[in-house]
């Protein structure tokens, strides 16, 4: 490889207290501007995988470094998006989005201008006074992304964050989100339960198997960029998304057996 | 809908008038001698206007006693609601003797407070704090633990610091539950204050309050005077909670579920 890795996870192992190993010895590395997806049965580790990249738990074991640094030193080098929207359900669309900002005690102008861009960005410009309870469960998506983006993060970490939404949005928000890195170069990681939808983002997809939490392989993604609704009725398309599930299943029946 | 709105005001004046018709029905069902078991509305007006004066001044200086207990009661469980929400080990150590404080009747510590702070407003105001002061720490403290997860690990993320962490997340997602205490705390204030007032009142320099009246007319015999001293206590609590209903409706009506919703 020629540069060094942005992400790089060395024989990562990870058990909570006495309990029994969730992640087993895990090794993992993104470059810039990967779109990397965790795919896998639950119990399998990939959103403890998620948060030992985020430094919310530390590794038992093992090595990550995220930009040549420990995940805890990363700071705005990282961006989380959570399964449900994590706002605050006090303040405006605008204020949720300037926040982390705020905390860092940049001044309203800069504040000002990160919001409206990143507002925008998601299309949500028209509701930037709202409040979250009057957003549909996408728009509340969309904000939670946004303000992850306004540190310009380097890594976009995402855990499951359109499980809970609808076929239709989910496929919209999958389109918004690769427009979006098309405009800032981020690197993803990003879990997911659906397989059609780690297709459609990822060029890189890492299968899982759990008891204890491990890599069981790697699929390559190499659909061409920019990918839209068409990319869908694809043939090359549909014969990864039957390619992953199947890895999927033999993943699935191998860890009931 | 107009239907709806002009039978939600005449169905309870239609009670209230009922339960008036009773009233009078009871008055002079009962044996002369004996009306004065319950005086007719009529007379506790009359009661009202002819001691105006005297229960202006008892209601002054009883709401005086529960608003001062009622506002250090809110400091008091605030700041102990951020110390105990600090870890379990402290809420632990502290919630038995936090129950004790709570179990033992205000009746019996009375005279006791009578001995340390002296009789009048200081052992009103004393009272109605420690009736006020339990709901206001238990929901406080449970707004500022339950506060969700993962918004506290996006504020680590963002490397926000402890006292941004509480004033700008766990306060604020407190407020519901802090709103909850002070409803509770608000319809108990007077009535702390009346019981405070009736087992520690004095007179001396018109210290005397809603409750010291009580114990005067009950002494005099004068029972019309004694049913318009409850109803001025009873437009007292309404006041308090009617102005604690709109600080929760001021602080929360535009983004908390439980205000409906004006749009969308």
């Amino acid at each position: 490889m020629p540069e060094t890795p942005l992400v790089a996870l060395r024989e990562v192992s990870k058990r909570f207290g006495a309990g029994p190993l969730v992640l087993d010895r895990v090794s993992l590395s993104a470059q810039p501007g990967d779109f990397v997806s965790l795919i896998g049965p639950s119990g399998c580790g990939k959103s403890t995988l998620l948060r030992l990249i985020a430094g919310l738990t530390p590794a038992s074991g093992g090595s990550i470094l995220v930009a040549n640094r420990s995940p805890e030193e990363a700071g705005t080098d990282l961006g989380f998006v959570f399964q449900e929207p994590t706002l605050l359900p006090w303040l405006t669309v605008g204020k949720n989005v300037e926040l982390p900002q705020k905390l860092r005690g940049a001044d309203a102008a800069a504040r000002g201008e990160t919001r409206r861009e990143a507002i925008e960005l998601v299309g949500l410009t028209e509701k930037t006074d709202a409040y979250p309870r009057q957003l549909s469960g996408g728009q509340k998506m969309r904000v939670s992304i946004a303000r992850a983006l306004t540190l310009a993060p380097r890594i976009l970490l995402l855990d499951e964050p359109f499980g809970a939404l609808d076929e239709m949005t989910r496929e919209h928000l999958n389109e918004e989100l690769l427009a979006i890195r098309e405009r800032q170069q981020w690197t993803a990681f990003f879990v997911t339960h659906s397989v059609a939808e780690a297709v459609f983002l990822s060029d890189r997809i890492v299968v899982m198997a759990a008891n204890p939490g491990r890599i069981h392989s790697e699929v390559r993604i190499p659909l061409p960029y920019p990918r839209t609704p068409e990319t869908r009725l694809s043939r090359a398309y549909q014969d990864l998304v039957a390619e992953v599930s199947r890895v999927l299943r033999s993943v699935e029946t191998a860890d009931a057996a | 809908m107009k239907s709806r709105r002009v039978l939600s005001i005449l169905l309870p004046a239609a009670t209230g008038a009922l339960f008036v018709a009773i009233w009078y029905g009871i008055h002079f069902w009962l044996s002369e001698e004996r009306r004065f078991l319950l005086p007719t509305p009529g007379a506790i007006i009359g009661a009202f206007q002819q001691n105006a004066a005297q229960l202006g001044r008892a209601a002054l200086n009883t709401t005086e006693g529960a608003l001062l207990g009622f506002i250090a009661a809110i400091v008091v469980s605030v700041g102990l609601s951020l110390v105990l929400s600090l870890s379990g080990l402290v809420r632990v150590s502290l919630y038995p003797y936090l129950m004790i404080l709570q179990m033992t009747p205000v009746i019996v510590i009375a005279p006791i407070l009578i001995l340390w702070v002296g009789p009048g407003i200081r052992s009103v105001v004393v009272i109605t704090f420690l009736i006020c002061f339990f709901p206001l720490v238990v929901n406080t403290t449970q707004g500022l633990v339950s506060t969700d997860r993962n918004l506290i690990e996006l504020f680590r993320m963002w490397r926000a610091t402890r006292l941004q962490q509480i004033i700008q997340l766990r306060l604020p997602a407190a407020l519901p539950y802090f709103f909850t205490g002070l409803r509770i705390a608000a319809t108990l204030a007077p009535i702390g204050a009346l019981v405070g007032d009736y087992t520690a009142g004095s007179s001396a320099g018109d210290g005397g309050g809603l409750g010291f009246q009580t114990l005067i007319y009950s002494g005099q015999a004068k029972y019309p005077a004694l049913f318009a001293t409850a109803a001025t206590t009873c437009v007292l609590g309404f006041i308090f909670t009617a102005v604690v209903l709109g600080l929760s409706w001021l602080a929360l009506h535009q983004w908390h579920d439980s205000y409906e919703r004006s749009d969308k």
